[in-house]
């Protein structure tokens, strides 16, 4: 072989600087609850108070989990145990192969450098600029200086924040304060992010921002996200997996699409129904009855998934029975990348055209269910 | 008045400083850590030790309750042991140190509790050891609270200094009952009570600007 002839090597041809990569080809850590207890006793004397009760919960490496529920149902608890800063009464939480409530406070503080949490109220430090909130973990942690200042400012580019980085919390939007808080929350490169209600105080818009930068986090490092909230729009926007707690039981959990297509539990219901439209209007739900006897019309929801989201099927139906069909509400979303379709609608009180809906259900793939029949 | 008088006017003026500045050095250096051990040792806190939390509360408490002339004369054992005299300028820093040290860790105490509890939070799931928390996250934040409440000990503490002539401890509350009350000699008293005031609003001045200048950052408004 001529060597002259040969084209220069590609690898030899300078390529514009990468993306700063985080830990190539690590995943964020597995969590798992076995069932997980807690109680609380306020003072030696008040009866204890169960905040969770009996969790079994997997949590998967690199996944986005997000723990819904009301408030008091025992979410922030199930947060505060994977790292250690509640320990279950009973039960066993293991987080990337090791016993949180076994360790010994050395081995625990190296496993909490290694999770990072965010905050509702941000919990920045008042007397330290963005620049000293950031590089406040790495200083307990010991790490030299010149590092931490090359780690800082990779940082507050990641989190949009170039500009502030000699600011004080107080000059900052709440927007602002949360990027500082996730930034800090990375500084150590963990391989879990915990996000206690993290866009609760913030503006819807603001929320979206801080959400997608969340997502991108994810994408980008594989850190593990497990975040509580009580709003089904944070799960919708951006997890893969969903678990609801109610009265500190897991009370359903898979992955968001399947639990949003398929709600079981009633508490489950009206999350979904907060978010996909799928809720039925006031006066229709007051008027409405459990039986058929003597109805004019049934209520009909129709869930659209996957690649049928987009199927006419209204249409079809309407022209194969010769029949009206009203449309009550609907709403198509994306969740999780997927499309997601939900349509309430009435159609005549008929066994023909039940069974016609059915079959087109079925050829279609959709979910259909009869929620209750109107004079 | 009369260069005597003047000689002995600057000369007490010397002496209360003296007391003032060494016994408020050496409250803060005890009062300090006493403020933050009672701020983080209630129960649930970094060093939980409830008993020990409630007996130097009482301690405390028992000390500012105490009058100080009262207090001067009740330690005098103590002050003999520590100073190896009960009496004199040098001795006389023993009470008005024994009497900063609970005024201070009070002020300490009340600014660490201001602190948002959400930042223990954070700290401690970050990986924090206890006395990081303490350097890093209370103390920083604390600091403009302190700063706030600074002028307050050596306020009273020249206050105090003026009781001390009742054990030979001089400065000049002492040359003032001496020389302005028992002598009749009002331009003394009035020069006293001049100097004395010019003192504490000095301190007062200089820990509202040293204050400022520590939130005007930190805090909105």
């Amino acid at each position: 072989m001529n060597a002259l002839t040969r084209f220069p090597d590609p690898v030899a041809i300078p390529l514009p600087e990468p993306p700063p990569a985080e830990d190539p080809g690590s995943t964020g850590s597995t969590i798992l609850f076995r069932n997980v207890s807690k109680e609380f006793q306020a003072r030696d004397k008040d009866p204890a108070v169960t905040a969770l009760d009996g969790v079994d919960l997997a949590v998967p490496g690199g996944s986005i989990t997000g723990i819904i529920g009301r408030s008091g149902a025992g979410k922030s608890t199930l947060l505060r145990i994977i790292n250690g800063l509640d320990r279950p009464t009973s039960g066993s939480v293991v987080v990337d192969g090791a016993e949180v409530g076994n360790l010994e406070p050395a081995r625990l503080r190296d496993l909490r450098r290694s999770i990072g949490m965010i905050f509702q109220h941000f919990n920045l430090l008042s007397s330290r600029t963005v620049f000293d909130n950031i590089a406040l973990p790495l200083e307990l942690a010991g790490t030299p200086r010149a590092e931490i200042r090359s780690r800082v400012d990779e940082l507050i580019e990641l989190v949009g924040l170039g500009d502030k980085r000699g600011r004080y919390p107080v000059e900052l939007s709440g927007g602002q304060k949360q990027r500082v808080g996730i930034a800090r929350a990375l500084a150590t490169r963990p391989k879990v992010l915990l996000s206690d209600e993290a866009t609760s105080a913030l503006d819807p818009e603001t929320t979206r921002a801080i959400l997608a930068l969340l997502k991108r986090i994810n994408a980008l490092t594989g850190v593990t996200i497990v975040l509580i909230t009580h709003e089904m729009q944070v799960i919708k926007e951006i997890c893969d997996r969903v678990a609801v707690i109610e009265r500190g039981r897991i009370i359903e959990e898979g992955p968001v699409y399947e639990v949003f297509a398929r709600p079981r539990a009633e508490t489950t219901r009206n999350f979904v129904a907060s978010v996909t439209g799928s809720a039925l209007p006031r006066d229709l739900a007051d008027r409405l009855n459990a039986s058929p006897d003597g109805a004019g019309s049934a209520v009909i929801r129709i869930v659209f998934t996957g690649e049928h989201a987009t199927a006419p099927v209204i249409s079809r139906l309407s022209r194969s029975l010769d029949i009206d069909v009203n449309v009550l509400s609907g709403q198509v979303d994306e969740i999780g990348g997927r499309p997601f379709g939900n349509l309430i609608v009435t159609v005549p009180a008929r066994r023909d055209v039940s069974a016609a809906l059915q079959a087109l259900a079925t050829a279609h793939g959709l979910h259909t269910e009869i929620l209750g029949y109107v004079p | 008045m009369s260069p005597e008088i003047a000689r002995l006017l600057a000369e007490a003026t010397w002496q209360t400083l003296y007391m003032v500045t060494v016994a408020g050095l050496a409250g803060t250096l005890l009062g300090l850590p006493l403020g933050v051990f009672l701020a983080t040792s209630g129960k649930g806190e970094l060093f939980q030790a409830v008993a020990v939390n409630r007996v130097l509360g009482l301690v405390v408490n028992a000390a500012r309750s105490t009058p100080f002339i009262i207090l001067v004369v009740a330690i005098i054992p103590f002050t003999r042991l520590v100073a190896g005299t009960s009496i004199g300028t040098t001795a006389a820093i023993v009470p008005l140190t024994v009497a900063a040290t609970p005024f201070i860790a009070r002020i300490v105490e009340a600014a660490i509790r201001e602190v948002d509890q959400g930042l223990i939070e954070a700290s401690r799931a970050m990986g924090a050891t206890a006395f990081q928390i303490v350097r890093k996250v209370l103390l920083p934040e604390a600091l403009p609270a302190i700063v706030l409440g600074s002028p307050s000990p050596p306020s009273a503490l020249i206050g105090y200094s003026a009781m001390v002539g009742a054990v030979g401890g001089g400065g000049l509350g002492d040359l003032g009952i001496r020389f302005g009350y028992q002598r009749f000699m009002p331009e003394v008293m009035a020069a006293v009570v001049i100097v004395l005031i010019v003192l504490v609003q000095g301190v007062q001045s200089i820990g509202e600007s040293i204050a400022r200048r520590v939130n005007r950052r930190l805090r909105t408004a």
